[in-house]
């Protein structure tokens, strides 16, 4: 790159955010990361170990910072990216504080967000005491520490999978990809640490679409003895003793299931993030009947936003684990620098 | 349990309850099970309340039963609610307060219908003018009458000569709230409090004193359901719905149960008669069974009306503790007295009684 290097401004600091932004710099690129939390990082800020392997989250959290420890990147925090237009023969964004900034193009990176499990009134998260999120049992795994909301040690655990996903009620028909693989690790991780708690999974399907997934869901039953169930709980409620009472439909078993928990776990699926969405309506920018960001093409395009400057990396697109996230931010840097070559 | 969960849901499912001008349409089960319900809503609504309240005596049956037992068509009964509405319109009303659940399921449904297909709405005009040559405007609100005591609680709570509270111990009575299905199930966004944590007769609990008892079986249908009890080789599934509550509440040891569904109210009332015959098996402490009461005889017992005006004589299920709970003085010898000294018939085999 010859002169002063071109600019792109990241919206977004999540794995794909970052992964773009320390490409780009590597490249030469001026990077400007514009990320709506304390720090860059994501959702994985919250996760203790990674699917399929378990690995300490840290390892990658600790590659992410590595990646924008760059002089080429300026990080701005608890800001977002309200709008993006053409300026010249460039782009123009509106940040969340009132400025603007100026840049030769625009990787937007979003992501997503955690589907609220208040919305499926009928588990009744954030009523009964014992009803928790696939990421506040994550936060217990950084704890070490698995209790009950009066703090006693769980016998039964089940966990419920393709909660927001996969549901016409909540108008979600996409599948979250990632939630049934996180259950199988989650439940291997509680067996590991309170061994004589029982281990339920309640699914739809298991949808074990990456390397490593079959064997890690074979694992679980083969030598952690966690049960699977197929299933979709109904509702759930507690009783006199405040244990939860779930009834499910066992399909295999081909009769309907009452069973008493001391904790459930709701795998709460991927959603547009409501950023994203602001951005995209206030841009210009196309969403799917996912209300993901709708790329050209499916296929060969995946990368591409029909506005010319601005490209999309990772889960704003679609939901994705880490693996392709990082890999899709990776692609999203290529065409970007297509791009800018041919200006 | 968090309440501000709870809270949060209710926020989310408030509806439009007028305050006044109210076109009544009956229940064709309640006038004949539960008349004091009836009765006494209108008496609460205008004499305590000072609420105007409007009847047509051309005011027919919904169709309800029929439709749900299958012998009427929707557009048939389309054309009778629209003629419902015809006389309100005639008498310069536009909220409906309608007494049946049943009923209010149909008028949520036909709404709906008309909300999401406009010909439909064209077509019943249509039939209903070539039947009768009347003309009608789609009312501004619907409200259930369980809506409308609701709305106005706290009134009644001013208003009390008696509390859920148990007088003995201080302690609020323990209740079960039941919702009929067609009040918030089809379309919870047309019941206070939406479906799945209903708020319309816990706030009326919540506001008289009492305790209300989540169950794990709090959800479940009552078990009324049309096609379960007219097709008599379906009632057992009638019967064991009901069981299957009675089951899941017995541990608490509720002092009553407030329901705002005829036919719930009726069945839950009833099936612990069957059930005593058939198990032997008499729920509720000491045996006594478990009172199942409109929420109109619950306001009427806090507004110092006589029980047996109310007509809780009538239930299977007699509510003598309860109403000793409460520090209600009413003699059980004048239960089955007329005004007038002659004797009422007196129902056999009651519970309690």
């Amino acid at each position: 790159m010859k002169g002063t290097p071109q600019h792109v401004i990241i919206a977004g600091g999540g794995v794909a955010g970052i992964e773009a932004a320390g490409t780009l710099a590597d490249l030469g690129y001026r990077v400007t990361l514009v990320e709506k939390g304390d720090e860059p990082g994501g959702h994985i800020l919250q996760w203790h170990a990674l699917f399929p392997d378990r690995r300490p989250a840290g390892e990658v959290k600790s590659y992410l910072r590595k990646r924008i420890e760059h002089r080429n990147i300026n990080i701005i925090t608890r800001t977002t990216v309200e709008k993006i237009r053409h300026h010249g023969g460039g782009v123009a964004v509106n940040l969340s504080g009132g400025t603007e900034e100026k840049a030769d193009a625009v990787i937007v990176a979003t992501g997503f967000e955690l589907f609220d499990a208040r919305r499926k009134e009928e588990y009744g998260y954030g009523i009964y005491d014992n009803v928790i999120t696939s990421a506040e049992l994550e936060e217990m795994f950084n704890r070490n520490r698995i209790v009950k909301a009066d703090g006693t040690v769980p016998s039964r655990i089940g966990l419920i999978h393709c909660v927001g996903s996969r549901d016409e009620k909540v108008n979600n028909n996409h599948c979250s990809k990632v939630c049934c693989v996180t259950a199988v690790k989650q439940a291997i991780e509680i067996r590991k640490m309170l061994p004589s708690c029982e281990v339920f999974c309640f699914y739809m399907d298991m949808r074990m679409y990456g390397p490593y997934y079959e064997e890690l869901y074979r694992e679980a039953q083969e030598f952690h003895n966690v049960n699977f169930i197929r299933g979709k709980v109904s509702e759930a409620s507690v009783n006199i003793n405040n244990r939860l009472v779930i009834k499910v439909e066992d399909t295999l078993a081909g009769r309907p299931l009452r069973m008493e928990l001391d904790i459930m776990v709701l795998m709460v699926g991927m959603e547009m993030a409501g950023s994203g969405m602001k951005l995209a309506e206030a841009s210009g920018m196309k969403r799917g009947i996912n209300r993901f960001l709708e790329t050209t093409d499916h296929h060969y395009g995946n990368n591409l936003s029909s506005i010319k400057g601005v490209f999309y990396a990772g889960t704003c697109t679609a939901p994705m684990n880490i693996t392709d996230t990082i890999s899709h931010a990776r692609a999203a840097v290529a065409e970007t620098v297509r791009y800018l070559n041919g200006k | 349990m968090k309440p501000e969960g709870k809270k949060r849901i209710w926020a989310e499912y408030q509806k439009e309850i007028p305050d006044d001008h109210f076109f009544y349409v009956r229940s064709c089960i309640r006038q004949t099970f539960f008349a004091g319900s009836e009765q006494y809503f209108l008496k609460i609504l205008r004499d305590d309340l000072g609420k105007d309240v409007y009847e047509d005596p051309r005011h027919t049956t919904c169709t309800g039963i029929g439709y749900h037992g299958d012998v009427v068509p929707f557009e048939t009964i389309q054309a009778v609610v629209a003629r419902h509405f015809a006389l309100a319109t005639e008498a310069g009303y536009k909220h409906i307060a309608i007494s049946c659940v049943t009923s209010f399921g149909i008028y949520s449904e036909i709404l709906e219908t008309w909300k999401h297909f406009p010909e439909t709405l064209e077509r019943t005009r249509e039939d209903l003018y070539k039947a009768t040559g009347r003309t009608f405007e789609v009312p501004e609100t619907i409200s259930h009458t369980s809506d409308i005591i609701y709305k106005f609680r706290d009134e009644i709570a001013r208003k009390a000569k008696y509390n859920l509270i148990d007088i003995a111990t201080g302690k609020p009575l323990k209740v079960v709230e039941h919702i009929g299905c067609h009040y918030s199930k089809m379309f919870p966004k047309y019941g206070v409090g939406g479906a799945e944590f209903p708020h319309v007769l816990v706030g009326m609990i919540e506001s008289w004193g009492g305790d209300i008892i989540d169950y794990p079986e709090r959800r479940h249908c009552c078990g009324f359901g049309f096609r379960q009890y007219l097709v008599q080789a379906n009632r057992g599934y009638s019967l064991f719905a009901s069981r299957k509550k009675f089951e899941s509440m017995e541990p608490y040891r509720p002092d009553m149960i407030i329901a705002n569904c005829p036919g719930c109210t009726m069945f839950m009332d009833r099936w612990q008669y069957t059930i005593k015959e058939i198990e032997g098996i008499t729920y509720g402490s000491d045996e006594r069974g478990i009172p199942v009461l409109t929420y109109e005889e619950v306001a009427g017992l806090i507004l110092g009306y006589n029980p047996w005006e109310l007509g809780l004589q009538y239930h299977n299920v007699q509510s003598l503790q309860l109403l000793r709970k409460m520090g209600i003085k009413a003699d059980p010898a004048e239960r089955f007295l007329a005004k007038d000294g002659s004797r009422l018939p007196e129902p056999a085999n009651l519970i309690n009684g």
